[in-house]
C-alpha cells in the first residue's frame, strides 16, 4: 500500500502545501478509495499473480505457466477465444446495422430511444435468467423449436445442433453482445456529421463510395475498438455459461471454476495461471480498446 | 430522416457552389429519393429482426410459464415461496449496502480529484476500469483465497462471507458510479460552489453533503439504480461466496419446478427493466434541473 501510495501523492503535494490551512484534512477523501480498492481488487488479484508463480509447496517456478500450454488448455482457451471472436464480430456487425438504422435509416425517432432503453435492459440481462429463456426457447421442448417442427416441419435437433454447444452459446451471447455495441456505438454515427454525407455526394460519390472513403474510415477506430471490448465481454463472462451447460462446456472461466470448486485435477496454482493468461487477455483487449477510442475522439467531436 | 436530407443538404450547398450548379439537381434527385425508400426497407427489415431476437426468447419465456396449470399457479406459487422472499429481499439489502458504500467512496474521491488533483485522474479511473480487466469470475476467486486464510479469514463466517460479496459488489460498481459522479461533477461549477460554502463557514463534510451530494442526484440515482440492476442479477460471486442471493436460488429452482423457474427469470428481467426505465426518466430530467440548481 505504502508503496502504491508514495508516487500517487508525489505531484499533489507541492501544490497543497501553500493552501494547507484551507484544506486541512481534506485529502483523506481519496484515502478510502484507494485502500478500499487495494484490499479488494490490487491485493486478491495480487494473491494469484504471486500464485501463478508458485508450486504447491510455495517455491518459485514457471511450471504452471508451462502448463497453460498443454493441449488440453490451449483447446480451453481455444475455445474461449472463438466465442468471443464470433459473437464480438456478428454481434458488433448486428448492433451496428442497428443503431444505425434507428439513427439515419429514416425510421421514426420513437424508435431510437425505445431501441436504446431496450440495449440497456439487454446488455445487462446476462447470466442466470438469460440462459434460462434461451432454453425456454431454444432447448429441446422450447416454444420456437416445437414452433419451426410443427408448423414449418423443420427440426432443429435433427443434425448437430444443440444449445448447449459453442454454436449455442453464440447465439445465446449475441442477445446481450449486440445490445451492448448499440448503446456504445450510437454517439459514434451521431457524430457522422451530415455535411460530409452531403459534400461526397455534391462531388459526385456514390452510396457506396461515401461509406468506402468517408463513414467507414471515420468509425472504424470506433468499430473495432468496441467490437474489441464485446470480445472481452464474452471471454469473461461464466454465469450464462455456467447456467446453460451445467458446467460442462469446455472454456476458460469454467475451467476456472472448476478449480475453484475443488473438482478433478484440483491444482490451485494452475488455476492461478489460468486466470492469469486471462486476465492478460482481457488487459490486452482493454488497452486496445481505450487507445481505438481515443483515437476515434480525433473526427467524432 | 433520410427524405427530407437531399433537398436541406442542396439548399445549404447551393449558396456556396453558385447558382449555376443547381440545374441537373432535380433529376439526380428522384433517383436518390426512389432509391433512399429501398434502403429505408431494408433498414426497417434490420430493425424487425432485432425486435425479433429481443422478444422471442421472452415470449419463449412467458409462454413456458403460464402452462402450469391452473392458470398463473407458478406466479402465485413464487409469491408464496419463502427462499423466494428471502433470497430477493438479501440481493436488495446487499444491493443498497453496495450503493451507499459506493457512493460513500466515490464521491469524495471524484469530487476531490476534480478540485484538487486533476494529476491523479489518470490513475483513478484506471483503477475504476480495473473491474473491466479482472472479471467476477477471477475477482472472486482472489478474494476467496486471500480472505481464506487466517489473518485475515472472512470466508469462515457469514458475517465475513456478506462482508466480501458487498466489497466485491462495490468494486463492480466502481465503473459505472465513478462515471457517473465525474460526469455530474462536469455539469455543476464544483470551484464557485466550493468556495462560496467555504466563504460562508462550510467545512469539508458539510459542503459533501449539503452542497455536492444534492447537486449530483440526478447522476448518483442513474448510477444506483445501474448497480441495483447488476446485483440482484449477479451470479459468480454469490454462487462461490455461497451466498442466498436471487440468482444462485433462480438457477438451483431447476428442474422439478421448471414453470416457476420461467417465471423468476421473467421477474429477473422485470427488475432490470424497471432500473433501465427509472434511469432513463432521471436522464430525461436531469438537464431541466441541473440548470436550475447551477443558474
Amino acid at each position: 500500500m505504502t508503496n502504491a501510495a508514495l508516487p500517487l501523492s508525489a505531484p499533489g503535494t507541492p501544490s497543497a502545501r501553500p493552501v494547507r490551512r484551507r484544506i486541512g484534512w481534506g485529502w483523506l477523501g481519496i484515502v478510502p478509495f484507494l485502500l478500499f480498492a487495494f484490499l479488494f481488487l490490487i491485493a486478491p488479484t495480487a494473491y494469484l499473480v504471486v500464485g501463478s508463480f508458485q508450486n504447491a509447496k510455495g517455491a518459485l517456478t514457471l511450471e504452471n505457466f508451462q502448463q497453460l500450454f498443454s493441449p488440453a488448455i490451449i483447446a480451453t482457451y481455444g475455445n474461449s477465444i472463438e466465442i468471443s471472436l464470433v459473437t464480438a464480430l456478428a454481434g458488433g456487425i448486428f448492433g451496428f446495422l442497428l443503431a444505425y438504422a434507428v439513427i439515419s435509416g429514416g425510421l421514426p425517432g420513437i424508435l431510437r430511444s425505445a431501441l436504446m432503453t431496450f440495449s440497456g435492459v439487454a446488455s445487462n440481462f446476462a447470466g442466470v435468467p438469460l440462459a434460462l429463456a434461451f432454453i425456454f426457447t431454444l432447448g429441446r421442448v422450447g416454444l420456437f423449436t416445437i414452433f419451426m417442427r410443427t408448423v414449418l416441419g423443420v427440426d432443429l435437433y435433427a443434425g448437430d445442433f444443440s444449445l448447449y454447444t459453442k454454436l449455442g452459446l453464440e447465439i445465446v451471447y449475441l442477445y446481450f453482445q449486440f445490445p451492448l455495441m448499440i448503446l456504445i456505438i450510437a454517439p459514434a454515427i451521431d457524430g457522422l456529421k451530415k455535411d460530409w454525407r452531403e459534400a461526397a455526394e455534391n462531388m459526385g460519390a456514390s452510396s457506396f463510395q461515401y461509406w468506402r472513403h468517408v463513414a467507414l474510415p471515420i468509425l472504424m477506430p470506433s468499430l473495432l475498438g468496441t467490437m474489441i471490448l464485446l470480445f472481452g465481454n464474452s471471454f469473461g463472462a461464466q454465469a450464462t455459461a455456467y447456467q446453460l451447460t451445467g458446467g460442462f462446456i469446455d472454456i476458460v472461466t469454467i475451467a476456472i471454476s472448476r478449480q475453484m470448486r475443488g473438482d478433478v485435477l484440483y491444482d490451485p496454482n494452475l488455476g492461478y495461471a489460468l486466470a492469469m493468461g486471462m486476465v492478460v487477455i482481457m488487459a490486452i483487449s482493454i488497452t486496445a480498446y481505450s487507445l481505438l477510442q481515443r483515437r476515434s475522439e480525433r473526427w467524432l467531436k | 430522416m433520410g427524405f427530407p436530407n437531399p433537398s436541406i443538404g442542396g439548399s445549404a450547398v447551393q449558396g456556396a457552389l453558385g447558382p449555376g450548379e443547381h440545374g441537373s439537381a432535380p433529376a439526380r434527385g428522384a433517383g436518390r429519393v426512389r432509391g433512399r425508400y429501398l434502403t429505408r426497407i431494408a433498414w426497417w427489415l434490420v430493425f424487425i429482426i432485432g425486435v425479433l431476437y429481443f422478444f422471442i426468447p421472452l415470449y419463449g419465456t412467458l409462454d413456458f410459464s403460464l402452462k402450469s396449470k391452473p392458470f398463473l399457479s407458478a406466479y402465485t406459487a413464487i409469491l408464496n415461496d419463502s427462499q423466494f422472499v428471502s433470497t430477493l429481499t438479501y440481493s436488495f439489502v446487499a444491493g443498497i449496502l453496495t450503493i451507499i458504500v459506493s457512493v460513500l467512496i466515490i464521491v469524495p474521491t471524484a469530487f476531490w480529484v476534480r478540485l484538487k488533483y486533476p494529476g491523479l485522474r489518470p490513475i483513478i479511473e484506471f483503477i475504476t476500469l480495473l473491474p473491466f480487466v479482472i472479471p467476477p469470475i477471477i475477482l472472486v476467486f482472489g478474494l476467496d483465497n486471500t480472505y481464506g486464510t487466517q489473518p485475515l479469514a472472512l470466508t469462515n463466517s457469514d458475517n465475513g462471507l456478506n462482508v466480501l460479496l458487498v466489497a466485491a459488489y462495490v468494486i463492480l460498481s466502481f465503473p459505472y458510479m465513478y462515471r457517473a459522479v465525474d460526469t455530474g461533477l462536469r455539469a455543476i461549477d464544483i470551484q464557485s460552489l466550493t468556495e462560496a460554502s467555504q466563504s460562508l463557514g462550510a467545512g469539508w463534510i458539510r459542503i459533501l453533503w449539503q452542497v455536492i451530494l444534492p447537486n449530483l442526484r440526478t447522476s448518483l440515482l442513474s448510477g444506483a439504480f445501474l448497480t441495483l440492476a447488476i446485483v440482484v442479477g449477479e451470479f459468480t460471486i454469490a454462487t462461490f461466496l455461497s451466498r442466498p442471493a436471487f440468482a444462485p436460488f433462480l438457477g438451483l429452482v431447476g428442474d422439478e419446478r421448471p414453470y416457476e423457474q420461467a417465471a423468476l427469470a421473467l421477474v429477473s428481467f422485470g427488475i432490470t427493466w424497471v432500473a433501465m426505465i427509472l434511469i432513463a426518466i432521471i436522464g430525461r430530467n436531469s438537464r431541466s434541473r441541473i440548470r436550475v440548481t447551477v443558474g
